[in-house]
């Protein structure tokens, strides 16, 4: 019996690489690079399950809910400023596609701007919060409530530092396989961070305010 | 925003201070002095010979999967015997300290160990034997066998697989450094809330187990990453997913799991290190916290990651079977299935590890249910082990023996796990030792199959075999004390005798862990064995140098390269026709055929930046342990500003001419020429001359009686 799952005539087969075999450098980077969103989804996940299991009215303690002190305005406001700078890297990746750099870098400085905005909101918010004398210690539901939109905005200060050092590499070396490859990792790392927020918004401020 | 403590605290040195060095420990202080010595002879020598630059360039700087692989199987094994050490302590501890008028020293009132300093122990064996043993040992293999068996020269991120290596020996030296410098956790592996908060341990043990194991996450996340992304993207030309060697395959199955499982263990220890630093109430006794939180989150990730370890060791099984049966492997595409089947029922069954919290019949039946469907998959690769040695042409060299002992552990592991998924069953054995003989029966499938592997792919790896004599020595002599120590041990668990006890009451018990303190004693003279057998095996290496195919029966793709594999894995790669492509090869007379010419590669080059970023992660662990904020503050600072000065200076690799290539390909075959034709055994498996594969290179068994009835034989 021979090997089983070949059909191939070994006298006729080609046994080495003839092709000059080369994978795809960017690809498999920004495959990878996509398995790592996975696993920090994953990590979202976990923390909005902790978030719903600390969310019952005897999670607070009696303590403050956030119906006490979110204001949907404020945080759509902190919305907008993350989408607008998502669709200003994604004019940014546009001219990447002309290789224009002054494009390139535009996007990125107004993506990196509004980051900023959406950043300083949030902590204006959390001051604000501590000024009430609320913080990770009142109770479980605010523990929760604190730490799954505070590690969202550390998400957001490590993408801030990213754009920067992306805008230095664009102006010092130009788009290199590497610096583009770079380039399309933090493009899905930005808009992966939007998305999550879309749930932080929902589920954490709007439905915190309406409970 | 963070909490006070309640002991002492200095801005310089966080909460260090001299009295936690446990010097007047009776067994700590003269254990930290053998260490010092120990390794002022290890630096010492390698200072005498010269060592370092070659230490340096060659292992410590290296992206190469190969060394990173022998480095995580180094790192896995002194971890095992680590572990090992707690598990004699443990076992000592139970067998000395029984009944009211047992004796005590050390300040305990029974036995040697205080309770304080047993939970320390039997947190540390949980802890490192799972994170630190098994997952290194098998991420090692993973590193090792995976790109070689695709067909790949290295794995898709070299530098990221150095990161991951050196992040995980961080997270095995913060662990070890809790032996001498403050004390370790003493709420077991897995915890509890609320004994871990700070309110109930003061003390930095449950920080060094936070970190400990944030950074094993970390590295297993990295490399779970790198691994998948080989396997999908740097599969050779012809190597199709049908043609994947299955040990791949168990792979990719396991590393789907770490991928998506380690962030939950993060978020779970990350919470936990919320409550004990911030003040915040995840999973306190009161203001709102919920307890039985942690331990979902916990399982959560801890049975998936049970599966993590496991499967990598059914898929060496799978390799090995075959080559010692001769035949391929039985049903691979219902393994491969079997393998995925695993992996996504692992994600159902968090709950079996807690029946008795509470849920309700409907819940704890549907885990239930989800937890016995886990032995469908599992069955069928049983079978499919069985039927590939069903007439095959076993050759019961080491390798086989440990293998063949995994499966019948599995069988053992796995019906009790049957029993175990019974909440009614459940109920009754609950946090006994009979739980604990069942998990080490499944972890030591795990240890066996990982020693198989050992013998099997050494020689792919150093060129020359393991000594079989010394191998099979300690296999028997594991064998026995794996009976010794766990069979009593199910007993003792149906008696009703609950785990982690630092004294026991029922002098009933005491036979039987007399015995199980013999079998621990047996287990160590079979880690004896196993230096005398590194020993043995390093001195004779000259004998058994081998050639690429080790074991004149092997089939999958990394026995097509020279022994030791090259740098470069293969000097051309090769194109794939076959699912079994060495074994098709040599069975059609075609595996001598080299390639006619080369080409230049590209390979990357070594990087320093790997080992330092785990330096300063080991340094961000301990200063987050200890609370001191500025050094947490700059490690932080530091790890960043490297991994920006990496990023601009990149890696443009180096090349490789045609012509060097040329000149170490004819090397490499010449040392071959020099072994000598191998010696292939003929004939004679357990069931007579029975046979199921025929080679084309062995005289025809054709003429003897037994052979027309084999499995699939055609004369």
């Amino acid at each position: 019996m021979s090997s089983p799952a070949s059909n191939v005539d070994p006298k006729t087969a080609e046994l080495w690489d003839k092709g000059h075999y080369q994978y795809d450098v960017i690809a498999t980077r920004t495959l990878g690079y996509f398995m790592y969103l996975l696993s920090d989804g994953m990590l979202f996940a976990t923390l909005f399950a902790a978030y719903g299991v600390l969310s019952y009215q005897h999670s607070y303690f009696g303590g403050p809910t956030p119906a006490d002190f979110v204001k949907p305005w404020y945080t759509f406001v902190q919305t907008m400023a993350l989408f607008l700078s998502v669709l200003a890297y994604g004019f940014g990746m546009n001219a990447l596609k002309n290789k224009n750099k002054s494009g390139v870098i535009s996007g990125l400085l107004a993506a990196f701007v509004l980051g900023v905005l959406f950043l300083m909101l949030d902590i204006h918010d959390m001051t604000h919060l501590a000024s009430l004398g609320i913080g990770v210690a009142t109770s479980g539901g605010m523990s929760a409530f604190i730490v799954l939109t505070q590690v969202h905005a550390t998400h957001i200060f490590f993408g801030l530092i990213w754009i920067l050092v992306m805008m230095a590499q664009v102006m010092t070396k130009g788009f290199t396989t590497d610096v583009v490859g770079r380039l399309l990792t933090l493009r899905m790392f930005w808009h992966l961070q939007a998305i999550i927020w879309v749930f932080v918004y929902v589920f954490v401020y709007l439905w915190g305010y309406m409970s | 925003m963070l909490v006070d403590l309640a002991g002492g605290w200095n801005p310089m040195l966080g909460r260090l201070a001299w009295s936690q060095i446990p010097y007047d420990n009776p067994i700590l202080a003269p254990l930290f002095v053998a260490v010092v010595i120990g390794t002022i002879i290890i630096l010492g020598l390698i200072t005498y010979y010269g060592k370092w630059t070659y230490l340096w360039k060659e292992w410590l700087t290296t992206v190469d999967h190969k060394k990173l692989g022998v480095m995580y199987i180094i790192l896995g094994l002194v971890m095992l015997f680590r572990g090992f050490i707690d598990g004699l302590m443990i076992r000592t501890q139970q067998a000395w300290a029984v009944g009211t008028h047992s004796s005590g020293v050390f300040g305990a009132t029974h036995g040697y160990l205080t309770p304080f300093h047993f939970g320390q122990v039997y947190s540390a064996h949980g802890l490192i034997m799972i994170l630190l043993a098994a997952t290194p040992l098998l991420v090692g293999f993973m590193n090792i066998i995976v790109p070689i068996q695709i067909g790949a020269r290295d794995m898709a991120y070299p530098y990221l697989n150095a990161l991951g290596l050196w992040i995980t020996a961080a997270a095995g030296a913060l662990i070890m450094i809790s032996l001498f410098v403050g004390d370790f956790a003493h709420n077991g592996w897995f915890g509890y809330a609320p004994i871990f908060e700070l309110q109930y341990s003061p003390g930095v043990g449950v920080d060094y187990w936070i970190w400990t194991m944030e950074l094993v996450a970390l590295g297993t996340t990295l490399g779970g990453i790198n691994i998948l992304a080989t396997i999908i993207k740097m599969r050779a030309p012809g190597m199709s997913w049908g043609r994947l060697p299955i040990f791949v395959w168990a792979s990719l199955s396991a590393n789907v799991i770490a991928l998506t499982s380690f962030p939950a263990l993060q978020v779970a220890l990350g919470l936990v290190a919320a409550d004990r630093y911030l003040g915040a109430h995840f999973f306190t006794a009161g203001l709102g916290g919920n307890l039985m939180l942690y331990t979902n989150l916990f399982w959560i990730w801890g049975h998936p990651e049970v599966y993590f370890v496991i499967l990598p060791a059914f898929g060496m099984m799978s390799e090995i079977f075959p080559t010692f049966s001769e035949k391929p492997l039985f049903g691979y595409i219902t393994m491969v299935l079997a393998s995925l089947a695993i992996a996504g029922v692992s994600w159902l069954v968090w709950l079996h590890h807690f029946f008795t919290m509470g849920a309700g019949p409907y819940v704890n039946s549907a885990f239930s249910v989800a937890t016995m469907l886990v032995g469908i998959p599992t069955g069928v690769k049983v079978f499919n082990w069985a039927f590939t040695m069903y007439r095959g042409r076993l050759t019961f060299n080491a390798a086989m023996l440990w293998a063949i002992g995994a499966l019948f552990l599995l069988l053992i592991g796995g019906l009790t796990g049957m029993m175990l998924a019974v909440p009614a069953i459940n109920y009754m054995v609950h946090n006994s030792v009979f739980v604990v003989a069942h998990f080490h029966s499944m972890l030591l499938v795990i240890v066996y199959a990982i020693f198989a592997s050992v013998i099997y792919w050494f020689p792919k790896v150093f060129g020359f075999k393991l000594d079989e004599f010394w191998a099979k020595t300690m296999f028997w002599l594991f064998s026995a004390g794996t009976t010794l120590v766990f069979v009593p041990m199910y007993m003792l668990g149906f008696m009703g005798m609950t785990r982690r006890l630092d004294y026991v009451f029922n002098t009933a018990w005491h036979p039987y862990l007399l015995v199980m303190e013999f079998g621990i004693v047996v287990y160590m003279i079979s880690v004896l064995a196993f230096f005398a057998l590194l020993y043995v095996s390093i001195r004779d290496h000259a004998k058994n140098r081998v050639g690429a195919d080790a074991w004149g029966t092997s089939r999958s793709l990394e026995w097509l390269t020279h022994s030791p594999v090259p740098f470069y894995n293969f000097a051309v790669l090769p194109h794939i026709s076959a699912r079994d492509e060495v074994a098709w090869r040599r069975d059609n007379g075609i595996d001598h055929v080299q390639p006619d010419h080369y080409e230049d590669i590209h390979m990357p080059n070594n990087t320093g930046v790997a080992i330092i970023l785990g330096g300063l992660t080991f340094v961000l662990g301990f200063a987050l342990v200890w609370r001191i904020w500025w050094l947490c503050i700059l490690s932080l600072l530091a790890i960043m500003a490297l991994v920006i000065y990496r990023s601009f200076k990149g890696d443009p690799g180096y090349i490789i001419t045609a012509a060097e290539l040329e000149e170490m390909e004819k090397d490499a075959m010449c040392r071959e020429a020099q072994i000598g034709k191998q010696h292939y055994r003929v004939g004679g498996g357990v069931l007579g001359d029975a046979i199921a594969y025929e080679r084309s290179d062995l005289p025809p068994l054709a003429s003897q009686p037994g052979s027309s009835v084999g499995l699939g034989h055609r004369s």
